[in-house]
């Protein structure tokens, strides 16, 4: 069949699933329409036959059952179900894979297996299925598990002298077998007469293969089809995976040609008895042509690889699995390591030897690479938590009476492990909201123009050192209105306040605050979104909203790549060090007492040509000493705002490993960690952006409380 | 240069049929339409391949085989016999005649491509 043809059949297939979903979800309301259940019978039946057509034949096997359920169901001898809609749903997917060609994975081959079975459970309890009907199909099962176990075998292929008369070129023949899978092959040369005696147009050389393939046995038979009554041809089997798995090492070359019948057991013990290889001996006593141990040898090696390859298939395999803590220690122990490195790399540069410094320098390498290896082990694809929302929108909108699909995007970003396991409950959280305050119910939306059916688009990119995740709904959008009046009446805002879009969304998510009219079970009390916040906020994330009223909602999540080591910005004030994350900076500038004085007592620089508000980090942590004639501004950008920060000197890059500064400083919100230097010392490592908001609060209050300034 | 495959049937759909398959997998193809056709058509010619029939008029399959395979031009290269599963018999005097292979009737486009693959190379 040419791939034309199955192209029709991948079409058709695509739209009868399409319409197959549509379908069972009607049905899913309305279990007893019959119109529905024919629909869906109908549809399964023409995959299976098109399937079946067309060369798809484990779609048609596994279309079967799910056939058979639903002709009960048409006749009345079971009954819709929620499981029963799920189960033919996640069929559906299958199906999709299988047309796809992308079912290739065993696990997916499990998975198939476990929604076939979960459908021969549902067909037994509702009645005697047609059992006929099965095994025929089933029967096409075992041929096929029977392909994709290697097998080795030995073949000697001796045509005919004559085979060139019968129009048999024996070249293509050897190349089938190639194709066939891993093969060497070694020509014989010992019948070839001396040259007076040749005749041109005879074949007088045979050939040893040595061949691995899934194909089975009757496929190398059919290579010789129009040649094996008049040839040679023997087949042995030597070699399979399950039978031979305890032998690394494979048979000595005597034991082969002794196997093949090349040399008798006599001449091996004759061979075996001087020290030497004995392939090399049997070939000097002339007892079997050089031919012929080649080919012996070539088998060896053969066989050997393969076993190899097997085991290491076996017991190196894909992945390991290994204990969390494992890996969090191995963490621990890379960042102190890197600890120790940068105290030898501080040595060495202090006492000037350049041979030292050489080799501070080469473990500094080694642990840059032993750092980023440790943490993509702890890398894990964020899809795993994307696939389980699938479900809650699916079941969350049916009981909403909402029509709502998820889409999912970037999947394959990665991740920190604890960032995933800790990004769970406020994802379930925002993806809640959007399905309870966001996505309008079907009839809404059709009178807005809409389609029916909402849209939920959950998106991962890599921005950087972080990674971005967005929510983005197609609902009513946030209603600023509500939310003003709602945070008026809470009192989290004056009357007459006036603020930006922005600022007025990231009321939401001050605790106790719901603009829901009434409260579902879904969502709507209140409790969510701070608790959103705050984990967020734990994870050194940040959370931002955008709105169009009547057209969606956007939640953009920023989260670190990890939270183990960072790449910082050594700073020092007075005697006192601090890192700044490198990921919020922008750059490094001067600032002299002449800018100063310039500014006329207001905290702004210019640089190039933009005002930049900075804060003075002597003043704002009270550090007592008077800051040198020339300071430094190391600029970041928070929220979108240029604010800078001002510093005695920028000492420059750190690996930085964070170490927890316990419970007691819990309360000190500009400070998200501590790492040790490597002379010993700790530093503060700042977190920025709440950094920015302190200093600003002060202000204000400093402003309001008449203050000094 | 792609070969050029001689298919010699009495039955002009069956012609046709190897002719578009062969063809549409990049070989030339010459038709004849029974054993003298195709004796008359290869005298001068040569081809790198023949698939024919047995059962036809004026010079039948295994006469056709036996006549390629005594000319020095013919001597070597493939022929393919068409047969039918009960001419088990036919099977073997082809063979006898010089045939390298067969294909049994009726058969799908790719066997007969995988035929000529295997003795074509």
């Amino acid at each position: 069949m040419t791939d034309s043809h199955k192209e029709a059949f991948r079409e058709e297939a695509h739209e009868l699933l399409g319409e197959l979903e549509t379908s069972l979800l009607e049905l899913e309301k309305t279990p007893a329409d019959t119109d529905l259940i024919g629909r869906v019978f109908r549809a399964m039946h023409t995959i299976k036959g098109s399937g079946a057509m067309f060369g798809f034949e484990d779609v048609a096997a596994f279309t079967h059952d799910v056939e058979t359920l639903y002709d009960l169901v048409r006749n009345g001898k079971a009954n819709i179900t929620k499981d029963v809609i799920d189960l033919t749903l996640s069929a559906c997917d299958e199906i999709r894979k299988m047309v796809n060609g992308e079912h290739t994975e065993s696990s997916d081959a499990d998975r198939t297996k476990a929604i076939t079975e979960a459908f021969r459970r549902f067909i037994s309890g509702g009645g005697p299925a047609e059992t006929s009907k099965k095994d025929s199909i089933a029967a096409q099962g075992p041929a096929q598990d029977e392909r994709g176990r290697n097998v080795t075998y030995r073949i000697r292929f001796r045509p005919a002298r004559d085979i060139f008369a019968g129009g048999t070129n024996p070249v293509p023949l050897l190349n089938e077998i190639r194709g066939l899978g891993n093969s060497r092959i070694v020509a014989q040369s010992d019948a070839i007469p001396a040259l007076p005696d040749v005749n041109p147009e005879e074949c007088y050389t045979y050939w040893d293969i040595i061949l691995t393939t899934d194909r089975g046995i009757d496929a190398i038979r059919d290579v010789f089809i129009f040649i094996e009554d008049d040839a040679e041809i023997r087949i042995d089997v030597i070699d399979e995976a399950g039978l031979f798995d305890d032998e690394t090492d494979y048979k000595k070359i005597g034991e082969i040609l002794l196997e093949r019948g090349d040399i008798k057991p006599d001449d091996l013990k004759k061979a075996l008895g001087a020290h030497k290889r004995i392939g090399e001996l049997l070939v000097e006593s002339g007892i079997v042509a050089p031919d012929k141990v080649e080919s012996a040898l070539a088998e060896q090696q053969h066989v050997r690889e393969m076993r190899q390859k097997r085991q290491t298939a076996e017991s190196g395999a894909a992945s390991i699995r290994v204990p969390a803590e494992r890996l969090d220690s191995l963490v621990n122990m890379v960042g102190e390591l890197v600890t120790v490195q940068s105290r030898l790399t501080q040595k060495a540069s202090s006492l000037n030897d350049a041979e030292l410094t050489m080799i501070a320098e080469e473990v500094e390498r080694l642990t840059v690479e032993l750092r980023d290896n440790t943490m993509s082990i702890r890398m894990l694809p964020i899809g795993t938590t994307f696939s389980k929302f699938t479900r809650l929108v699916r079941d969350l909108s049916n009981e909403l009476g909402k029509e709502i699909v998820l889409q999912t995007e970037g999947a394959e970003t990665e991740l920190d492990k604890t960032v995933i396991e800790r990004l769970n409950d406020p994802l379930v959280h925002l993806i809640r909201n959007s399905i309870d305050h966001g996505i309008e119910l079907p009839a809404a939306r059709v009178a807005a123009g809409k389609p029916r059916q909402g849209t939920i688009n959950l998106k991962a990119e890599h921005s950087g050192a972080s990674v971005l995740i967005r929510i983005v709904d197609d609902g009513a959008g946030l209603d600023v209105e509500a939310i003003r009046s709602k945070a008026v009446e809470k009192g989290l805002i004056g009357p007459d306040a006036s603020l930006s879009e922005k600022d007025l969304f990231a009321l939401i998510l001050a605790p106790g605050f719901s603009t829901a009219k009434k409260v579902t079970n879904v969502s709507g009390r209140g409790v969510g979104m701070d608790v959103v916040k705050k984990n967020i906020d734990a994870l050194q994330g940040t959370i931002e909203f955008s709105s169009k009223k009547g057209q969606g909602t956007t939640v953009t999540l920023k989260l670190p790549l990890t939270l183990a080591i960072i790449d910082g910005l050594l700073v020092r004030i007075q005697g006192d060090h601090f890192v700044l994350p490198l990921s919020a900076i922008e750059e490094v500038v001067e600032l002299s007492r002449q800018d100063v004085a310039n500014a006329h007592g207001q905290h702004m620089a210019s640089i190039r040509g933009e005002i930049v508000p900075y804060i003075r980090l002597r003043e704002q942590f009270r550090i007592i000493g008077r800051a040198p004639d020339i300071e430094q501004i190391v600029t970041t950008n928070v929220d979108g705002y240029r604010v800078g920060l001002v510093v005695d000197q920028v000492i420059g890059e750190h690996q930085t490993v964070i170490k927890s500064l316990g419970r007691v400083y819990k309360s000190v919100e500009e400070v998200s960690g501590a790492t040790i230097l490597g002379d010993g010392r700790v530093a503060l490592i700042l977190d920025v952006p709440k950094l920015i908001r302190k200093a600003e609060m002060d202000e204000k209050s400093r402003k309001a409380h008449g203050g000094l300034n | 240069m792609s070969k050029i495959i001689m298919t010699v049937d009495d039955s002009a759909s069956v012609r046709q049929m190897v002719s578009f398959t062969l063809r549409d997998a990049g070989y030339q193809v010459l038709e004849a339409v029974d054993g003298r056709d195709a004796v008359t058509r290869l005298n001068g010619t040569s081809v790198n391949m023949v698939i024919t029939d047995l059962n036809m008029p004026n010079l039948d399959g295994i006469g056709l085989i036996r006549a390629l395979r005594a000319n020095a031009a013919f001597k070597f290269i493939p022929i393919v016999m068409l047969t039918t599963e009960s001419q088990d018999t036919k099977k073997q005097e082809g063979k006898a005649a010089g045939a390298t292979g067969w294909i049994v009737k009726p058969f799908k486009p790719e066997q007969l491509l995988a035929v000529v693959k295997k003795v074509l190379g």
